[in-house]
């Protein structure tokens, strides 16, 4: 039984930062509707950012820690709208191929711009956070294990407070379900995509910091598998669907530690795609996507 | 596509290149592929300076058959599917009379099929899997084999750190992995130990807590880590997090600066097997250590580097009394190895190109890498 509340908790802490990466991804599809490949690298960006970061504050202490991951989140926003500026807004409008391209492209300069400025081989992520080792009953709670999931809870409370509460977050709502009537409504559909990459950028620099946190090796191709991950757990929630994101990383997250503690273990990858493929059966829009019929 | 295209041209150039003669007036050219960069590069610049040195201290002692040797290094970004087009371009473009190259198996295996099918010789200084040099007779290596460390860290944990029940944590592709967890299996039940659990990970993995809560519900009183150093590390500090204190263990793909600098304080009381320990007070080690120190601003040699020279090293002896460099009697030159005495204790190059040596366990205190034993074939 203690075992199986451990690995609950694992699960829930590898999900927990899988869910971070997810929100970025669905929120882009739901403005703009493609998929931004290059999302798993600015995770890897807030990574190195956290890594930098930490040097200057004093180690191990909560505002130091703290400021580190707002500093990370502010230069990931940055670099997403930047991303957005640069590399997406002039294809606005072409086909939705061109712009898959062009995120992968992104995906790759940043990934090989990332093996000349930070190097190739792994460095070790300094412990930004106090390190602490709580005994419940027989379970081990690591205090970044405990980081993750608050930041991640706080983070998506938030999210959500500014998507429903919020003018700016209306006007996201608003362009998602119909970027020309948003146009019409008098919404500047530029600063509302802007935002929206800022967003989920920031995000994925708290997932990066806190991927490393627990992980600590970081490296330019870092962001791969998470990223791959995240975004399957985006499409497993629905995509375009802000909950269901969050939902589909914890559920991958838990799935995959079940397995890997399982006599299983070599077919880890395997079972999650498995999952993944027999939920999209019955549930062709994810969990909780809504399923529209598209008009010919 | 570019890189199918090229790899195939290189192909056929191949073919081509094994009957063009080096060219004699030259320096005699030897090729290196190494993981200069990415997740182990700590190996192959470790390897690359020891055969460096080599490569230096020849040239200064005058050479081989009268003329320098030059070595020519590609960095394969420890990546899968490099190694391959590497060997193709140093064969069929550079010519090179020999390859040295890699410490990682997965990638030594790449390369080997390519200098068997060029007919051109291939050391491997430290990849210990058993396959590559049944890819043919050009392929040699310089360090013992897996079956053999397998046993070595098997008898390790049953009489000196007297295990009973261990748990195996290895990669489920990683040929390097894959084959040392199969002979320490074998080993360890074959010596009355038991494997109560046997978990993998997948390559790249950074998460192992899931795995790490199922040995501890297995209740182990030791685990074998057969892999490289960056993720044995990360194991160690999350099985230490879990509250795992049991003795880690695992092979040579374990020693690196890294190790420590990753895993910290969680790598005390660990062990691993390699191929020699820059403590060893033998003269042959003691002078090696010291001209390496000089040239590569206080380093000390680890087991990759001590290989890496005397790869190199034996490279040049074969081509010396090959007397030529025509690749049929190097071949046969270095196959005739036959107690060398290099830095890494004494290589015969057996049957089955591979050679026997003696093998060094290392403990991990305060920090530092500590001899504790040396296990003899």
């Amino acid at each position: 039984m203690v075992e199986f509340f451990q690995q609950l908790l694992n699960g829930l802490s590898l999900g927990a930062i899988y869910a971070l990466i997810a929100l970025g991804y669905t929120m882009v599809y739901g403005v703009l509707r493609f998929i931004n490949f290059a999302h798993s690298d600015v995770f890897m960006v807030g990574a190195f950012l956290g890594y930098y970061l930490g040097r200057l504050v004093p180690a191990g202490t909560l505002w130091g820690g703290l400021a580190v991951l707002a500093g990370a989140m502010a230069g990931c926003a940055l670099l997403g709208m930047t991303i957005e500026r640069l590399a997406y807004r002039p294809l606005r409008g072409a086909p939705t191929l061109n712009v898959l391209i062009t995120a992968i492209g992104v995906s790759l300069l940043l990934e090989y711009s990332g093996q000349v400025f930070f190097g190739a081989a792994p460095r070790n992520f300094p412990a930004i956070f106090p390190v602490r080792t709580f005994h419940v009953g027989g379970l081990v709670l690591g205090s970044n294990q405990l980081i993750v999931i608050l930041v991640s809870v706080v983070l998506m409370v938030v999210l959500q407070l500014i998507v429903h509460r919020t003018k700016i977050g209306t006007a996201m709502r608003a362009v998602s379900l119909n970027p020309r009537a948003a146009v019409l409504m008098g919404v500047n559909n530029d600063v509302v995509i802007s935002f929206t990459f800022g967003l989920g950028s920031a995000l994925a620099a708290a997932g990066g910091i806190l991927y490393a946190l627990n992980y600590p090796s970081v490296d330019p191709l870092m962001g791969l598998m998470p990223g791959l991950k995240a975004f399957v757990a985006a499409i497993l929630g629905g995509i375009g669907n802000i909950p269901g994101a969050a939902l589909g990383g914890l559920l991958l997250g838990t799935t995959e530690t079940f397995v890997n503690g399982s006599q299983w273990s070599t077919y880890k990858d395997a079972i999650g795609f498995a999952v993944l493929i027999i939920i999209l059966l019955f549930r062709p829009a994810g969990l909780l996507g809504r399923f529209t019929i598209e008009k010919v | 596509m570019t890189k199918f295209l090229r790899s195939l041209g290189l192909a056929t150039l191949v073919a081509s290149a094994v009957h063009a003669a080096d060219d004699a007036a030259g320096p005699i050219k030897v090729g290196e592929f190494a993981s200069l960069t990415g997740k182990e590069a700590a190996f192959g610049q470790s390897s690359h300076k020891g055969t460096l040195l080599a490569i230096e201290e020849i040239n200064a002692a005058g050479g081989v058959l009268g003329r320098k040797l030059e070595l020519i290094t590609e960095d394969n970004q420890s990546k899968q599917g490099e190694s391959a087009t590497i060997a193709k371009k140093l064969i069929s473009r550079d010519k090179v009379v020999a390859l040295l190259g890699e410490v990682a198996s997965g990638r030594t295996l790449e390369a080997a099929p390519i200098a068997q099918h060029a007919r051109v010789p291939l050391i491997t200084p430290s990849s210990t899997n058993k396959s590559i040099t049944e890819k043919g007779n050009y392929i040699f290596r310089t360090c013992f084999i897996d079956p053999f460390q397998g046993g070595v860290m098997a008898k390790f944990a049953r009489q000196h750190l007297k295990l009973q029940r261990v748990a195996v944590l290895s990669s489920v592709a990683l040929p390097y992995s894959v084959d040392l967890a199969k002979y320490f299996r074998e080993a360890f039940a074959a010596q009355g130990g038991a494997i109560v659990a046997d978990l993998k990970f997948t390559e790249g993995d950074k998460d192992f807590k899931a795995q790490l809560t199922s040995i501890k519900a297995a209740g182990v009183d030791g685990i074998f880590v057969p892999g490289y150093y960056t993720e044995a590390a990360l194991i160690a500090r999350q099985a230490r997090e879990l509250g795992l204190t049991c003795p880690l263990f695992g092979g040579d793909g374990w020693e690196a600066p890294q190790l420590i600098e990753i895993g910290g304080p969680a790598m005390e009381g660990t062990y691993f097997s390699t191929h020699y320990s820059s403590e060893d007070p033998s003269p042959a080690v003691r002078g090696f250590v010291k001209r390496f120190r000089v040239r590569f601003a206080n380093e000390t040699p680890d087991a990759m580097a001590a290989l890496g020279y005397d790869s190199a090293m034996i490279l040049a002896d074969a081509l010396r009394r090959a007397g030529t460099t025509e690749p049929a009697k190097l071949r046969d030159a270095i196959a005739a190895t036959r107690n060398y005495d290099g830095i890494t204790g004494r290589t015969t190059i057996d049957s089955h190109r591979n050679a026997s040596k003696t093998a060094v366990v290392i403990a991990i205190q305060d920090g530092r890498f500590h001899f504790v034993e040396s296990v003899a074939p």
